[in-house]
C-alpha cells in the first residue's frame, strides 16, 4: 500500500511501539502532524519545545525505553537543543523528529531553516537529514536503535517536508534497520579481568562507586548479588542513586561535592575502588591530583572513551555493566571487611549529629526537612523528578529511593527548568505511579509554562515548589566564595499557589513545618494536580560542600548548629 | 591498564568511516571538542566505494590519541579507528613545490631534486615545479635545501600510513570476526 512519508513515520513508531509523542506543530512538520491525527499514537502539546524533549527524557528514564519529542524546523528545532544536551550528558535514549524545508529550498536560507544536524551534531549520539521517503522507516529504526544501545543517547531525524509529503510502498520487512558494519571489538582482556579479581579478593578497605551505567544495563539484581558477594559498601553518584537501596546497609549513600562526608572520606581513605556504570566526573572527585590516592582503581565501563579519561585506573573492563559483575562473580571471594565497615560507621556517627535531621524543631521551615517529610509521607514510593539546584541536593540527601528509576534529575548538563517537563514525561511514562516535582523557585519560572500542558492532558502530579527567593546554589556560592555578595541571585517571584490556581491546577503555600505534613498528605490524596509552594529558609546552604577543585576529603562541614548558623530572618 | 601522562608527539590513526556526507564534519567536529590539533587529515577512496579511509596526525599525547581513538568508534559512521603509531608502518606525504629558478641556477637546483628523487614536473622560464613523495622528514628536508631559491608555491596532501606486513587493517565490512579477534583488546 502506498502511504505519504508522514504516514510511514507515524506507521513506523507505532511498530517501534510509541504510545506517546511530545511536541509542537509548526509549518515544515505539519504532514507529520496530519497523519497524527489519524494514527494512535497520543499527542502531547507542549508550551516549549524545550519542554518536549525533557518530556521525553524523563520518559525514557522513568522507564529505560525511547522518548520521543517533535517540532518544526528553525526555532522550534533549536528551542530542542538544550533537552538534547540534557539527554546526552546523561546516556539517556530520547528520538527527536524535527521537520524541515523541503530539499529544493535546503541551505537557501528559506523561512525557519535551520542546519539543526549541524547544530546538534556535539550533543547528539548521532543524527540525520532524511530527504527521500524511501530512508523514512529505515532511519527511523536505524535511530532507535542508536539511542538505546550501548551507551544510550539521543538521536535527531531531520526530514524535509517534501519527504514527508511524497508517497512511497510502505513495506516494513524492507525496512530494517542497515547500520554501518563497524568492527566488533573483542574488548575481553583476561589479564585485566584478572587483576581486577585479584584486586577485588585481596583489598582490606575497598568501596564500590555505583552509577547508572548499572541501571541502564539493566543489573539491579546483579549488582545486589555482586554487592552481597564482595561484601563491598556502596556509594553512588548522584545518577546512581536508586541502583542499590538507599536503606540497605552496605549502602554508603551519594558521594562527592555533595556527598555527606563519610562517604568522601571512605574514599579517600580506601585502598580500592570499585568504578561501575559511572563515569569519575569532576562534581564526583573533586582534585584529582588528591583523589584517592591509596586507592587502586578498577573500572568497570561499556564506553571504551570513558576509560582512564579522568582518573588512571589499575584494571579496566570494558563491557556491560550487568555482564561483567555475572563474569565477576564466580571469581569473588565473600570476605570478611568487618573493620573497615565498622570504621565507616564511626565516620557516620561523627557526621550524623551534625545532620540537621537530628536538630530540635525550631519553627523554621527548612528545606531538608520538607523533603524528608515528603519521603516519610510518601513511604519512600514516590518517582521524584528534581530541578537543578539546592533542592536537588538535599533531595539526594533527605529522600532514600530504594527503587531504580525513582529519582529522575539532570546531572551531567545540570539544566535548570528540567523538573516539570520531565515530571510530565514520567507520569505518561509510569501514569499508576505518584511523581512528585521537587524543584525551585528559579528553575520552575524557566519551563512554569507547561503548567498549561498538565491541564490540558488532565494528567495528575505533585509539584514542590522550594521557594527560598534566592537561586540559592550561586547564592550559596557567592556566600562561600565571593564574600556574600549576592549579585543576580535575590529572585522575584509570582504567587505560585495563584498562578497554578490562574491554570486551573490547586495551589498552596506552606509557611510553616507543622504545615508540611497535612499538605503533603491532602496533596496525595487530591484526584488532581497541586501546587505547593513551600517558602523555606531563605539562606540556608546544603552541606557537606566540597568546593570546586579542592580535594574530596576538603569539605566544607555542617555548622554544628546550623539553626543558629542559618536562621537569618527575611 | 597503566596509560601514564606523558610527553606530547605525533600520533598517527588510521580509520575507515562510511563514504557519506557528513562524515568528516563529524570527525573535525570531535577532535575539536576534544581540544586536539589535527596536523594532517587525508580522506581517500578503498576498494568499496561505500567505504573511505582516513589517516588522522595529531600531536597530542598517548592519554589523548587514546580519547581520540575510542571517541571516533563511538561515532556511528566511524567503522574503525586504530591508533597505529607504535606498530611498524610507512608514512607518505606528497608535496608539489614550485621553486624560482633561472638559467643560471637550474642545473644546480636539479641536481638537488635528483638527490632528494624528486621529479621536476613542470619548467617554466621564471620557476619549476618539483613532484616529491615519500616521509615528512624527506619533503621538509628538501624544502630545506629549495627555500634559498625562493619558494613560490606549496600544496602538499598530508600522511598517508599503512602497517607493515601481516598486519591487515581492512574495513570491517569486508574482514571476517577473525581480524576483530586480533585486534588489539583495549589498548
Amino acid at each position: 500500500m502506498k502511504l505519504t512519508g508522514a504516514e510511514i513515520l507515524c506507521e513506523t513508531l507505532t511498530r517501534l511501539g510509541v504510545r506517546h509523542v511530545f511536541g509542537y506543530p509548526g509549518g515544515a512538520i505539519l504532514p507529520v502532524y496530519d497523519a497524527l491525527g489519524k494514527s494512535k499514537l497520543h499527542h502531547i502539546l507542549v508550551r516549549h519545545e524545550q519542554g518536549a524533549t525533557h518530556m521525553a527524557d524523563g520518559y525514557a528514564r522513568a522507564t529505560g525505553g525511547v522518548g520521543v519529542a517533535m517540532a518544526t524546523s528553525g526555532p522550534g528545532a533549536t528551542n530542542m537543543v538544550t533537552g538534547i544536551a540534557t539527554a546526552m550528558l546523561d546516556s539517556s535514549p530520547v528520538v527527536c523528529i524535527t521537520g524541515q524545508v523541503s530539499s529544493k529550498l535546503l541551505g537557501s536560507d528559506a523561512f525557519q531553516e535551520v542546519d539543526i544536524t549541524g547544530i546538534t551534531m556535539p550533543i547528539t549520539k548521532h543524527n540525520v537529514v532524511i530527504s527521500r521517503v524511501e530512508d523514512i522507516a529505515r532511519v527511523v529504526r536505524e535511530a532507535f536503535v542508536i539511542a538505546s544501545s550501548g551507551r544510550p543517547g539521543p538521536v535527531l531525524v531531520d526530514i524535509t517536508k517534501d519527504a514527508q509529503q511524497a508517497a512511497t510502498e510502505f513495506d516494513w520487512d524492507a525496512s530494517e534497520p542497515k547500520l554501518p558494519r563497524k568492527r566488533i571489538r573483542n574488548n575481553h582482556d583476561q589479564q585485566e579481568f584478572d587483576r581486577a579479581v585479584e584486586l577485588l579478593n585481596t583489598a582490606k578497605r575497598p568501596v564500590i562507586l555505583a552509577g547508572r551505567g548499572i541501571m541502564l544495563s539493566g543489573a539491579i539484581e546483579t549488582f545486589e548479588k555482586f554487592v552481597r558477594a564482595s561484601n563491598i559498601p556502596v556509594a553512588m553518584t548522584l545518577l546512581g542513586i536508586g541502583c542499590f537501596p538507599a536503606t540497605d546497609p552496605m549502602n554508603l549513600g551519594m558521594m562527592g561535592m555533595h556527598g555527606e562526608a563519610w562517604v568522601n572520606t571512605a574514599i579517600q581513605e580506601a585502598d580500592l575502588l570499585i568504578a561501575v556504570g559511572m563515569r569519575f566526573d569532576d562534581r564526583v572527585t573533586g582534585d584529582l591530583r588528591s583523589y584517592a590516592r591509596n586507592a587502586r582503581k578498577i573500572h568497570v565501563e561499556v564506553d571504551r572513551s570513558e576509560i582512564n579519561k579522568n582518573v588512571p585506573v589499575d584494571a579496566a573492563i570494558i563491557g556491560d555493566a550487568g555482564e561483567t559483575l555475572a563474569h565477576l562473580l564466580p571469581h569473588i571471594h565473600t570476605r570478611d571487611h568487618s573493620a573497615w565497615l565498622a570504621h565507616i560507621k564511626e565516620l557516620k556517627g561523627d557526621s550524623a549529629v551534625r545532620d540537621i535531621q537530628s536538630l530540635p524543631d525550631s519553627g523554621h521551615l527548612y528545606a531538608a526537612h520538607v523533603i524528608n517529610d515528603l519521603w516519610k509521607v510518601t513511604r519512600g514510593g514516590a518517582i521524584v523528578v528534581t530541578d537543578v539546584g539546592q533542592h536537588q541536593m538535599w533531595e539526594a540527601q533527605y529522600y532514600h529511593h530504594n527503587k531504580p528509576r525513582t529519582l529522575v534529575t539532570s546531572g551531567g548538563l545540570g539544566t535548570m527548568g528540567f523538573a516539570l517537563p520531565a515530571a510530565i514525561g514520567a507520569k505518561f511514562a509510569c501514569p499508576h505511579d505518584e511523581v512528585w516535582a521537587v524543584v525551585g523557585d528559579g528553575g520552575f519560572q524557566m519551563t512554569m509554562c507547561e503548567l498549561a500542558t498538565i491541564v490540558q492532558e488532565k494528567i495528575n502530579i505533585k509539584i514542590a515548589i522550594i521557594n527560598n527567593g534566592y537561586l540559592g546554589m550561586v547564592r550559596q556560592w557567592q556566600e562561600f566564595f565571593y564574600d556574600k555578595r549576592y549579585v543576580a541571585t535575590p529572585l522575584v517571584a509570582p504567587d505560585f499557589a495563584a498562578l497554578a490556581n490562574a491554570f486551573g491546577i490547586r495551589g498552596e503555600r506552606i509557611t510553616a513545618r507543622k504545615e508540611v505534613v497535612p499538605a503533603i498528605e491532602a496533596a496525595r490524596s487530591a484526584d488532581q494536580p497541586v501546587l505547593l509552594d513551600f517558602r523555606v529558609e531563605q539562606e540556608d546552604s546544603v552541606y557537606p560542600m566540597v568546593p570546586a577543585g579542592k580535594s574530596l576529603h576538603e569539605m566544607i562541614r555542617r555548622p554544628n548548629n546550623p539553626l543558629v548558623e542559618t536562621a537569618s530572618e527575611p | 591498564m597503566e596509560v601514564p601522562e606523558t610527553e606530547e608527539f605525533m600520533q598517527t590513526i588510521v580509520a575507515y568511516v562510511e563514504n557519506k556526507p557528513g562524515v568528516l564534519n563529524r570527525v573535525a567536529s570531535l577532535t575539536r571538542r576534544l581540544a586536539i590539533n589535527i596536523d594532517s587529515l587525508t580522506v581517500g577512496p578503498t576498494e568499496n566505494e561505500e567505504i573511505a579511509r582516513m589517516t588522522i596526525c595529531a600531536h597530542t599525547d598517548e592519554r589523548g590519541a587514546h580519547r581520540l581513538e575510542a571517541s571516533l568508534e563511538k561515532l556511528v559512521d566511524v567503522l574503525l579507528a586504530e591508533n597505529i603509531t607504535d606498530r611498524p608502518m610507512l608514512e607518505r606525504d606528497l608535496a608539489l613545490i614550485k621553486v624560482a629558478a633561472n638559467q643560471q641556477n637550474r642545473p644546480h637546483l636539479m641536481e638537488l631534486i635528483k638527490v632528494f628523487r624528486g621529479r621536476v614536473v613542470d619548467v617554466a622560464p621564471e620557476s619549476l615545479i618539483v613532484e616529491v613523495s615519500g616521509t615528512v622528514d624527506k619533503i621538509d628536508g628538501l624544502l630545506e635545501v629549495l627555500r634559498p631559491f625562493g619558494v613560490l608555491e606549496m600544496a602538499r596532501t598530508g600522511r598517508i600510513a599503512m602497517t607493515r606486513g601481516n598486519d591487515l587493517l581492512r574495513p570491517p565490512a569486508e574482514a571476517s570476526a577473525k581480524s576483530a579477534d586480533t585486534a588489539p583488546a583495549s589498548s
